[in-house]
């Protein structure tokens, strides 16, 4: 073990476990493995399908509705599992087990945290999301407010998420791919960057869709196995392997119940909503919504999605159950061959030791390819959404106001999503040492305060104007930023100073209302007559979102 | 143009009723997932042992477990319960009210 790891182990046991959580995507710094052959060549199978899966979308990619939404012709259940995939990393895979095994019954709770924004979604937002929006939720916002206004600070919104997300998974990627794989850190960097390119700008939506379904259905299907050879050695019965669990584990009855989790009410409540909220105002996974022909389409992904998250946590924490017995007990997954010890790799390894465990190496191989493809589609969603924000938000409607042909359109996007690689991978290689934990609590904190408020007032408060939206925006954007940077996370694990400022890592109790409350009173002050018109047009606007009449995409599938 | 079409529907009494049965029935299912949800929560929260009760007498696993589970489980059973109504009666009323005020 060296000792970016053991200072990263300590600094995670400091911060409590939920810095770990949020941590998730961040591996630490990983130590280089022996090159896994088994891994490498299923990996490059994986790449091999997925480039021929590109090269099919390219030929079907002719429009701009092909490029940003697949030309809407994706059916519910593909779109579902597509979700799913954008939203279960690799962090999920490796994490939340790793959570389960140190922490048992704690991983769990974060796992039904992580899982609650879904039915949220399907009740309040499906059916409006698609019957509004085109290519990218600034659509919705900027429906019937100021185009110019109103695009700049969603699309400043998408790109903070964007880039903060994709920085995270770089690293992690990374650290998981010098870790499983063998790899130097930076050569798998720059693996994952020129994929996710080649993807993004040859087969746009298609096929960024069809790497997620591909992903998604690996995932499910690689942690389903481990979970069932685990559990078969406990012979399916979840009472012996609860009583080997509390046997074999430090911490004994506790796994059994929560624990630490939650123990101050503001942090807990704040997290709760920042997972919440933030998952429903992330740009790759909204962008999921305008693949699918109509509301009823929408309506099936979402709960397939909800499906496959749900199985997948509780997959997850059975794999980490079992893990506490099968790896903890058996030297050759330790430092030394010392049990209860330092896990070999660090204290994400425990779903890839499991694999070992009950698999041998072809088990391992095959689960350290699906954890790089879970990188690889993660990274493209999140770059598909980024170049849609510059080339549809800010091109074709901020600086060309309305004007760009479609191909000039997406010509933008394909060079944006190669500018978005280019600084990604250099991103990533800059922050290898960093501890870049804080920004996938960042990146969700300024979705739940900077996207969220706007996208679901614009869509349910007649009330709202261009000012309130901009106010709203630009206050939860800041907010959300400034308690991030002055809490712990950021002011003294990577600034280095002593003492946090602001108390709180999880900024979304704070800079939600804070973001609602600005929006409010930027609409209810402004008495222009711009904004009584953008009232009036509401009423049009409603009637589109409840029945989807005039919804884009509708009438050509 | 389709500012007329949509006038005629904003017109038409069936899709206020739309409207209301749909947004009540959301709304429900979304009260009733937020305070199972904040319920247990607070319960972790404030009475964690509350959850550390066997399932079985002298056993180790506890209710914790199944109680979790059947969150996702019950959560996602409500989506389903959602989009089976939204996608058959809901949208029967929806395009019938689109196709008169097409006409």
């Amino acid at each position: 073990m060296n000792r970016g790891m053991l200072k990263f182990a300590a600094a995670a046991l400091a911060v409590g476990w939920m810095g770990l959580a949020m941590a998730a995507p961040d591996v630490g710094q990983a130590q280089k493995q022996a090159l896994n052959v088994h891994a490498i060549v299923m990996f490059f199978i994986f790449v091999l399908a997925t480039l021929g899966i590109t090269y099919w979308a390219a030929q079907r990619t002719k429009t701009a509705s092909d490029y940003y939404a697949a030309g809407g012709g994706i059916t519910g259940t593909q779109n579902g599992l597509a979700i799913a995939g954008d939203y279960m990393s690799a962090a999920t895979l490796l994490g939340l087990t790793s959570m389960t095994y140190f922490q048992g019954f704690d991983g769990y709770i974060y796992c039904i945290c992580f899982y609650v924004g879904w039915p949220f979604i399907m009740f309040i937002m499906a059916e409006r999301l698609r019957n509004l929006g085109k290519f990218t939720f600034a659509d919705i916002t900027s429906y019937r407010l100021d185009q110019r206004q109103v695009r700049t600070v969603a699309a400043i919104g998408s790109l903070t998420v964007v880039v903060f997300y994709l920085i995270a998974q770089m690293v992690g990627a990374g650290q998981l791919i010098k870790l499983l794989f063998g790899m130097e850190y930076w050569m798998a960097v720059v693996i994952v960057g020129v994929l996710m390119v080649i993807y993004v700008t040859f087969g746009g939506m298609i096929a960024t869709t069809w790497v997620q379904i591909i992903k998604a259905c690996l995932l499910l299907g690689g942690g389903t196995l481990v979970m069932l050879l685990a559990f078969s050695q406990f012979g399916f019965n979840f009472e012996t392997l609860a009583t080997k669990a509390v046997e074999n584990s430090k911490k004994g009855m506790a796994l059994m119940a929560p624990g630490a989790f939650l123990s101050d009410p503001v942090t807990a409540v704040s997290l709760s909503l920042g997972l919440m909220f933030g998952t429903a105002g992330l740009p790759h996974i909204l962008m999921r919504f305008f693949t699918v022909p109509n509301a009823k389409e929408a309506r099936k992904s979402v709960f397939i999605a909800t499906l496959c998250v749900g199985f997948f946590f509780t997959v997850v924490a059975l794999m980490g159950l079992s893990a506490i017995t099968i790896v903890g007990t058996n030297p050759q997954y330790f430092e030394g061959g010392e049990i209860g010890g330092k896990l070999i790799g660090g204290g994400n390894m425990p779903a890839m030791h499991l694999a070992h465990a009950v698999g041998g190496n072809l088990m391992l191989g095959f689960l350290s390819a699906v954890a790089f493809a879970t990188i690889l589609a993660v990274v493209s969603g999140l770059a598909l959404a980024g170049a849609s924000a510059i080339s549809h938000d800010l091109y074709a409607n901020v600086i060309r106001q309305g004007q760009a042909t479609e191909a000039e359109e997406v010509r933008v996007s394909k060079s944006s999503s190669l500018a978005l690689g280019v600084v990604a991978v250099l991103l990533g290689i800059a922050f290898e040492k960093q501890n870049v934990a804080f920004m996938v609590g960042l990146a969700f904190g300024v979705a739940a305060s900077c996207n969220f408020p706007v996208l679901i007032l614009s869509m349910y408060w007649k009330g709202l104007t261009t000012r309130g939206a901009i106010w709203g925006s630009i206050a939860g954007l800041v907010s959300a930023v400034l308690i991030v940077v002055l809490s712990k996370a950021v002011w003294v694990t990577v600034l280095g100073n002593k003492a946090a400022i602001f108390p709180y890592e999880q900024p979304a109790i704070f800079s939600m209302p804070i973001a609602f409350f600005f929006a409010w009173l930027g609409s209810v002050t402004d008495s222009s007559v711009r904004a009584s018109k953008e009232k009036e047009a509401f009423e049009d606007q409603y009637v589109r979102a409840q029945t989807g009449f005039g919804a884009a995409g509708a009438a050509s599938h | 143009m389709s500012s007329e079409v949509y006038e005629r529907i904003r017109k038409n009494p069936k899709f206020d009723e739309l409207v209301s049965k749909r947004s009540r029935f959301a709304w429900t299912l979304t009260f009733v997932v937020l305070g199972i949800y904040f319920a247990f929560i607070m319960i972790v929260a404030f009475n964690p042992t509350a959850l550390a009760a066997p399932i079985w007498d002298g056993g180790k696993a506890t209710i914790a477990w199944p109680i979790g589970v059947s969150m996702i489980l019950l959560f996602w059973l409500m989506t389903g319960l959602y989009v089976r109504r939204a996608n058959s009666e809901f949208d029967d009323i929806n395009a019938e009210i689109v196709k008169g005020a097409i006409e």
